[in-house]
Formats: C-alpha cells, sequence, structure tokens
C-alpha cells in the first residue's frame, strides 16, 4: 500500500540525512521525498510517499518517531487528505505542434510559463495521477524534460500537524 | 563565569558528576587535553586503542548503570571508537563520546584527519551533535547526557570542532540543570487499560512464562520482576542480556532461552499459553524460526521503546513504558484483583517443566582427561562465591559464562550480545575494576578474542585494576569451528590459528602474572591462587578440550522445540581433531 507520511522535524542540519540514512539503513523504500522550513522557522515540514506492508509502515512510522530530531508525524493515508505535486515540463515545439500542446496543457489547467521559438515549459500542479495523465498525452519524443517535485499532503478540515 | 569551550566540556562533565573519561589524545582535542591536565575532579583513563576507550565506558557504564564516557580525537581517533560505539547502540548501553573535529572553517575541505563523523556513526548512535557554537556547548553536552541515559538508552556522539574548544575565547558558562527538548519525550508510565488487559489475561493463563530481557536491567526494574514473579508463581526465562535480573539460583528460573538456551526454557516458550515479555526485543538469536515461534501463546510485551514491539514478532497486548514504572502498576492490579493466577493449572505446568529439566540439558563429561571448558566455569563460580563480575568476549566461552555462571545479581554480567564484538572483553573489565575497585572481575575469554583488544592489558597495569583474565584457550574460533562442523561438514577454513602467542610470556611482558593451565586438577588451585593475588591482574591460560561444542543449539532456521543437545556425555563428533 501506498501511503504519504507527513513530518514535522527540527530544522537542523542534518535532520534531512537521519530520515534519509533511516530508509536506506533499514531497506524501506522512499518513492518521493519533499522538505521546506514551515512558518516557524525552527521547524521543517517533510512530506514523504513510501510503500509497504502494514507491518513495514508501522516500523517506518515507529522508526521516524524514534529519531530524536522528529517532533511529530502522521500518515496521511489513514485519513482524508489533499495532495498536490508540482511539475514543470519543458516541450519541444514545432509550428503545427503548439496549438495542440496548448489546449492540452489547458484541459489539465496547466499553464505555459516559458516560451522560445522551439519550446514551451508547463506548469501544472494536481494530484500526482493527474500530472501521469498530462504526461502521456504528450508525444513522448517532444518531451525535453520533466521536473516534479514529488508530493506533499496536508489533511482535510480544520485538524492539523502542530508542535 | 567565563571559561573557554575547552574548560566547558570539562567543568560540564564535572557537573555532570562524571568520574572517568576513557580516551586517547590527538590533535583535535589538545585543548581539551590541556583542560584535563589542570584539574583533578575527572579523572582520565589513558587507553592504547580507541575501540578500548569506548568498550571500557561501556562495561563501566553497564556494570554502574552510569553513562560512560569517552574522548578521542578526530578522523583515525574517531573511525577507532565506532566499534565501541555500534557495541553500546546494540546493547542501548549509554555513552557519550566526545570526539573532537577539524576548525569549522575547514570542515568539508579534507582537512588533515578530518572525517564525517557525525556521519559515520549517524546509523550507530542513539542521536549525535555537531557543535557550532561556543555559547551552545555546555547545553548540547547536556543534551547529550540526558538523551544517553532516558527512554532507551543508547550512545551519543558529540562532535567539537578545534576552534570551539580555543582557549583564548571565553563566554559565560553555566551548566543547565534541566534540558527540555520539544522532539524528544520517552515514555514513562504505561497505558492503564492495556496493562489491565495483560492482567486479566495472566490470571487466566495455564502455561505462562515470563521472558525478561536486558531492559530489566537497564530500567533497574529487578526487584520489581522478583516481586511479580513470586506472586503470581510463574517460571522465568531471561535473554543472554537479562541474566541476573531474576537471580539464576532461584527455583522459578528455567535458564536462558534461545539458541543456546537451555531445553526447559525453550521448550516452555513453545508451549505456553501466555507470555509476557518484558524489556526484550524478539532478537532472531531468541526466536529461532520465526514461523514456529511460539504457535500457542497470547503475548504481552512491556517496552520503553515502541518500535521493539511487533518489530518481528505480532504482540497481543503491547504496553508502551518503563519496565519499573509498569511491573508498579500491574503489580497494583494484582494486588486490588481478586482472582488468582490457577492453582492447578500451574502445578500440572510446573510437573511439565520439571520434565524438561529432568533432561539435564547441561550436563558434561566430568571424567575428562582433558579441561573441559564448561568445569572451569563452574570453579570460576565457586571460587568467587558467584559474587565476581563476569565480562566476556565472543564466542563459545561467551555462551558457557552465560549458562554455568548463574548470576543472581543484574549488571554482573557484562558481555556483547547484539554486535557480538570480539575485544570487548578485556576493556571492558577495565572499566568495571575502575568502578568497583573491592569487587572481583573477572574477564571470559578465548584465544581469538583475546588479541582484539590486547593492547589494553598496558591499560590495566598502568591505572592498577587488578582483573582475572580466563582464557578459554581451544587454539580455534571455537564458535566458528562449531558452525563449520555442524553445517560445513568440518570444513574448518580459517577458523584455526597456529601462531598462537605463549599467552603467558604475553601477561609478563605487560608486567603481569601469567598461567598455564594444562589439566583438569589445576584449575583450582589456579583460580585460587589467580583471586589470591589481590592487586595483580593474572592471565590464567587454559588449554580446554579443543573439540568441545555449545550445548544445547538450536540450529539456524529452526524452532524451539527443535533443539540439538548432546549426543552421549563427552562426545564430540570430531574426536580425530584432538
Ligand atoms: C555468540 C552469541 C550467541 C548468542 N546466543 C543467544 C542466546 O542463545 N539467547 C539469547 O537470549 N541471546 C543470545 N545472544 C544475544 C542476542 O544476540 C541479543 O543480544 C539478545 O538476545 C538481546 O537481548 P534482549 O532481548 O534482552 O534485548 P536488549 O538488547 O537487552 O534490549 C533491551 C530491550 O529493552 C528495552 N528497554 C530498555 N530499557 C528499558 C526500560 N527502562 N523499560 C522498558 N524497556 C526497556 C529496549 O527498548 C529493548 O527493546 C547471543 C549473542 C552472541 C554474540
Ligand atoms: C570483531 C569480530 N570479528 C569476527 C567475529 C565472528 N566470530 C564470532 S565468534 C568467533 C570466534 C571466537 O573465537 P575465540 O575468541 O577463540 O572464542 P571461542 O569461540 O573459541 O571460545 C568469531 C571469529 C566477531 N564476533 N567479532
Amino acid at each position: 500500500m501506498r501511503h504519504i507520511i507527513s513530518i514535522l522535524i527540527e530544522n537542523e542540519s542534518g535532520a534531512l540525512s537521519r530520515v534519509a540514512g533511516l530508509f536506506s539503513a533499514r531497506g524501506y523504500n522512499i518513492e518521493s521525498l519533499t522538505v521546506a522550513p514551515t512558518e516557524d522557522p525552527s521547524l521543517s515540514r517533510m512530506t514523504l510517499v513510501t510503500r509497504g506492508s502494514e507491518n513495514v509502515i508501522e516500523q517506518i512510522t515507529k522508526q521516524l518517531n524514534k529519531l530524536i530530531d522528529v517532533v511529530k508525524l502522521i500518515d496521511l493515508a489513514e485519513s482524508a487528505h489533499i495532495e498536490r505535486e508540482l511539475m514543470l515540463v519543458k516541450i519541444r515545439t514545432s509550428e503545427h505542434s503548439r496549438g495542440e500542446i496548448r489546449n492540452v496543457a489547458e484541459i489539465f489547467r496547466g499553464k505555459i510559463i516559458d516560451v522560445t521559438p522551439t519550446s514551451y515549459v508547463v506548469e501544472m500542479t494536481g494530484p500526482s495521477e493527474k500530472l501521469d495523465a498530462f504526461v502521456a498525452t504528450i508525444d513522448p519524443d517532444s518531451i525535453i524534460e520533466v521536473v516534479r517535485s514529488g508530493p506533499t499532503g496536508i489533511s482535510r478540515g480544520e485538524k492539523g500537524l502542530h508542535l | 563565569m567565563e571559561l573557554s569551550g575547552a574548560q566547558i566540556v570539562i567543568q560540564s562533565l564535572k557537573d555532570e558528576g562524571v568520574e572517568y573519561i576513557f580516551g586517547y589524545p590527538g590533535g583535535a582535542v589538545l585543548h581539551l587535553y590541556d583542560a584535563i591536565f589542570q584539574q583533578d575532579d575527572v579523572k582520565h583513563i589513558l587507553v592504547r586503542h580507541e575501540q578500548g576507550a569506548t568498550h571500557a565506558a561501556d562495561g563501566y557504564a553497564r556494570a554502574t548503570g552510569k553513562p560512560g564516557v569517552v574522548l578521542v580525537t578526530s578522523g583515525p581517533g574517531a573511525t577507532n571508537a565506532v566499534t565501541g560505539i555500534a557495541t553500546a547502540y546494540m546493547d542501548s548501553i549509554p555513552l557519550v563520546v566526545i570526539s573532537g573535529q577539524v576548525s569549522l572553517p575547514v570542515i568539508g575541505s579534507d582537512a588533515f584527519q578530518e572525517v564525517d563523523m557525525v556521519g559515520i556513526t549517524r546509523p550507530c548512535v542513539k542521536h549525535n551533535f555537531l557543535v557550532k557554537d561556543v555559547s551552545q556547548l555546555a547545553e548540547t553536552i547536556k543534551k547529550a547526557f540526558h538523551v544517553a541515559t532516558t527512554g532507551r538508552p543508547g550512545p551519543v556522539v558529540v562532535d567539537i570542532p578545534k576552534d570551539i574548544t580555543d582557549p583564548r575565547i571565553k563566554v559565560p558558562y553555566k551548566y543547565p540543570k534541566k534540558v527540555v527538548m520539544r522532539s524528544y519525550n520517552p515514555a514513562t508510565t504505561g497505558h492503564k487499560g492495556q496493562i489491565k488487559k495483560a492482567v486479566d489475561l495472566l490470571l487466566a493463563a495455564e502455561r505462562p512464562i515470563i521472558y525478561s530481557g536486558g531492559g530489566v536491567v537497564l530500567g533497574e526494574a529487578s526487584k520489581e520482576l522478583i516481586e511479580l514473579a513470586k506472586t503470581l508463581g510463574f517460571p522465568v526465562t531471561n535473554t543472554l542480556m537479562g541474566l541476573g535480573a531474576y537471580p539464576a539460583t532461584d527455583p522459578q528460573f528455567v535458564g536462558m532461552l534461545g539458541m543456546h538456551g537451555t531445553y526447559e526454557a525453550n521448550m516452555a516458550m513453545h508451549e505456553s499459553d501466555v507470555i509476557l515479555a518484558i524489556g526484550a526485543r524478539f532478537d532472531d538469536r531468541v526466536t529461532g524460526k520465526l514461523d514456529e515461534f511460539c504457535p500457542y501463546a497470547k503475548i504481552i510485551h512491556i517496552d520503553v521503546d515502541p518500535a521493539s514491539i511487533s518489530k518481528t514478532v505480532r504482540v497481543d497486548v503491547p504496553i508502551v513504558g518503563g519496565v519499573k514504572p509498569v511491573l508498579d502498576q500491574m503489580l497494583e492490579m494484582l494486588a486490588e484483583s481478586k482472582k488468582k493466577p490457577s492453582k492447578k493449572a500451574l502445578e500440572a505446568w510446573w510437573k511439565q517443566i520439571d520434565q524438561w529439566r529432568s533432561v539435564h540439558c547441561l550436563e558434561f563429561d566430568r571424567e575428562s582427561r582433558l579441561i573441559k571448558p564448561q568445569y572451569v566455569i563452574e570453579q570460576l563460580y565457586e571460587v568467587t562465591k558467584g559474587d565476581a563480575y563476569v565480562t566476556s568476549d565472543v564466542g563459545q566461552h561467551q555462551m558457557w559464562a552465560a549458562q554455568y555462571y548463574p548470576f543472581d545479581k543484574p549488571r554482573r554480567w557484562i558481555n556483547s550480545g547484539g554486535l557480538g564484538t570480539m575485544g570487548f572483553g578485556l576493556p571492558a573489565a577495565i572499566g568495571v575494576k575502575l568502578a568497583f575497585p573491592d569487587s572481583e572481575v573477572a574477564c571470559v575469554t578465548g584465544d581469538a578474542s583475546i588479541q582484539m583488544c590486547i593492547q589494553e592489558l598496558s591499560t590495566a597495569l598502568q591505572y592498577k585494576t587488578p582483573i582475572k583474565i580466563i582464557n578459554l584457550n581451544n587454539s580455534y574460533m571455537g564458535m566458528v569451528r562449531q558452525w563449520q562442523e555442524f553445517s560445513y561438514e568440518s570444513r574448518y577454513s580459517h577458523s584455526y590459528m597456529d601462531t598462537i602467542p605463549e599467552f603467558v610470556k604475553l601477561a609478563e611482558a605487560y608486567g603481569h602474572v601469567g598461567i598455564r593451565v594444562t589439566k583438569p586438577e589445576e584449575v583450582r588451585p589456579a583460580l585460587e591462587q589467580a583471586f589470591a593475588l589481590k592487586d595483580r591482574t593474572v592471565f590464567l591460560d587454559i588449554l580446554t578440550d579443543r573439540t568441545e561444542n555449545v550445548y544445547p543449539m538450536i540450529e539456524a532456521g529452526k524452532g524451539h522445540h527443535d533443539m540439538k543437545l548432546r549426543v552421549a556425555l563427552g562426545t564430540s563428533t570430531d574426536r580425530e581433531l584432538a
């Protein structure tokens, strides 16, 4: 099962490598990891996507909690939540493909944020599957690069992950 | 008070009540060594190798329950300490290891003797710190002690760049009385509802067993464990790390469990219907084949570390909390309960256990012309009246010490269980002797293990720590040889050394007494002589039966009920080797 674990962690140098090191040392897989400081600059918020059986996920959350720098965490997959990922795609364009790409980007609510005579950069946010779907509609030969942030998420409702 | 970084480190240790630092100097810690030179409160023990420093501090910690303190220089000093740090980590031993680091401005430039100590030790410490600001030094040291000693204990590294200890830079000093870390709040008492469930289960049990481990020693809960076992009348088994937490000479004790545990302990585990696991972590040496582990049992598990619970074996009633507070809560509930354990069921259960006991799985050939290692340990027990601190290295001798020296008190049995570090025994014994100069300290070792930290014989001389080294010399890496005998058709690949040093001369060269023992009848007098030499370190080089094996044994991939027992007294399958 896919799990999305949201972690509040001390914003200290090395904190990220403690998390990454834990995953490699214990053989857990990380599908993606995003991290940035929160509104309180002494804390960072990390979103980690992983897969594993219930037992493995239980160990992962326990081992993460055991890290001294980890303040709190929740497994977003356990309750109603929203996930978003940011993607930037650079696409090679030709006179006759430009209109088509613009249309598709619009359908997916993407924005074209860089234009040269031969390329577009499309910015898009959404659940990861939506980004996958957009990439699938573009001719693979025309894709120059795809840059994705990995998902980040938040729970629904008024409760939040706080100190 | 304004102090330099170097003075702050030493003053902090003083304020923390530290008696000994085990260390070895070098460039990055010279400011610190200068501060050590200028005071007498904290005593420095100069070892001969940084691994020795960590094991000595570790032995001190295991024997006293207080954190062990280590000081090493950057680079090779720091990396030499890593084995000892990992050893302490695996057995949850509180250490504070201070390592020197190159100065802040040159970190990352491959400076002379620079290694990323924080990075290298990250997977084998409870936590580590790199100090970047001298004004945070005292607080960081306080945090290090706090983290090392609370919750599930463990080693903490404080990496201090040389410029932080610069004697010219002074800052106000105040050692914090307490630290609060918002991200670190170890559990203490257990959840009442869970404890109630556990009590109900215990009172309804018909074939119960208490399986207790190192957590009872670490949590100072021996008294509570005994009270609980006596209240319930249940059998008790201990892990290798738990030995002594329940008195081994008590009739309710069924011996160690696991790979080299007793027949009765493993059979009782296998047949039990309720297991109360206390501060034990279901290690693979204990469980054997997981699919066959305790098929009939409901399991209650008390542990301060939630990650230890349901890690390898799923438990039915998890209780997160310190052993001592949780056992107190449990005892209180039991006292209030009207229900008592079923007398009839327990009688039948004990009858069954006595049947298993009658196998006498630890019996060995007492008529042999060769010195049996088990006999040596029995004699050691008698000569020391069962009251010595016994450290050990790793191998067959370690198992024999665990099996044939019944420990009645916690913290007497000092060995590396989780990492299984050869070389641990001698430096650990030095640490123990420093802590308890009036007690007898024996190091049970083997001819291979002892050579891994033998240089510490020199430390033992310098600090006058008269320990007794019991070298069960079989001129094999016996434990490796045993596995090769059982699993590789006796192909003894590199488990033999034909150039073993003359240990007696070696001991003498280091300024100690060496005695060689070659016949069974010499064992007892030699031990008596060794312990009579009160103020000398004595190296007993005892030539034992080279082909002796450790029994019983659960071989890899087998269950508790599938033990290999000694076939017949005195037999070893490859007698031709002798
Ligand atoms: C050659 C060799 C052979 C071995 N054979 C055996 C064998 O036959 N049998 C055997 O048992 N072992 C054997 N071992 C040792 C084995 O590898 C493990 O080290 C040992 O079984 C672990 O013991 P433990 O479960 O008591 O855990 P420990 O490592 O002592 O861990 C303690 C547990 O208690 C918890 N804890 C700590 N403090 C507290 C507290 N205050 N309150 C609550 N919980 C706390 C910790 O979180 C942890 O889960 C062998 C080792 C070697 C080297
Ligand atoms: C540092 C280290 N290296 C290797 C091992 C693997 N090992 C475990 S027991 C053993 C042999 C120990 O031999 P010895 O000290 O002579 O003890 P004996 O088994 O003969 O009693 C070895 C090599 C280990 N535990 N530690």
